[in-house]
């Protein structure tokens, strides 16, 4: 993978600090010029995965979240969230929509449904009790380049 | 994350600002539970035209406080989302549940 310019920012798994990643995101993406619905889609979908590792990842307690932006060739953006909690049993079924195991949190189940619509690409890698990695990729467009 | 809430011979209308996610929906949803369960409006609008940023944590807010209101006799509406906003609403189908102006 040809890395032309990368960020990686660590945090607690406070839920303060879910504005505080799409804040990170958005700051290293203004290099980028993007429009102002991509940098919506990646916000919210920056969102949705540190939110899921706040909420479910260390629903036991509180650990480390990694969150890694890359820009690739192609006006193409790389964003990893990883963090070390409890896993995900079964991610076919974490990825249905309205599938939650939060409901009394209010959580939609929604997460992931809005990853992938809102993103090019997502990957998700975990299992019980190893973590969860999430990996979503966008292509932004050529506009005023 | 600001609210704002007036009440009008049972119409009641919410006005919030700031970003609404998990984080801040926790608060909002207090807030919220508490005016419809004391005040009982029959119509609660929530003005989401200064909201800056939503994720899928304010689908969880509409259709909680949708349910609520239903179960108090009330009505729920949505107000005034931004264009992106909108399309997080639209891909939770959420205008089924409740009418967004």
């Amino acid at each position: 993978m040809e890395i032309l310019n990368e960020i990686k920012f660590k945090m607690p798994s406070l839920s303060v600090n879910e504005a505080a990643a799409r804040a990170v995101v958005s700051s290293f993406l203004i290099q980028t010029d993007p429009t102002v619905e991509e940098l919506s889609d990646i916000r919210t979908a920056v969102s949705e995965a540190v939110t899921n590792a706040v909420v479910h990842g260390y629903r036991h307690g509180k650990g480390d979240i990694e969150l890694t932006v890359r820009l690739l060739p192609n006006r193409e953006v790389y964003i990893r969230i990883k963090d070390k909690g409890c896993g995900i049993a079964d991610i076919e079924q974490a990825m249905e929509p309205l599938f939650t195991t939060a409901p009394e949190e209010e959580r939609s189940g929604l997460g992931f449904s809005v990853m992938q619509s809102f993103m090019d690409k997502l990957k998700v890698k975990s299992s019980a009790g190893n973590g969860t990695i999430v990996t979503m990729r966008k292509r932004l467009s050529e506009h005023g380049v | 994350m600001k609210i704002d809430i007036k009440n009008e011979n049972g119409t009641a209308v919410a006005t919030l600002s700031g970003e609404l996610d998990h984080h801040n929906a926790k608060e909002l949803r207090a807030e919220l539970d508490r005016f419809i369960v004391t005040a009982q409006p029959r119509e609660l609008t929530i003005d989401f035209g200064g909201i800056t940023f939503m994720d899928s944590s304010g689908i969880g807010l509409i259709m909680g406080r949708s349910k609520l209101m239903k179960e108090c006799g009330g009505r729920l509406e949505v107000l005034n989302p931004q264009p992106y906003i909108r399309r997080v609403m639209k891909l939770a189908g959420i205008e089924r549940i409740v009418k967004i102006r």
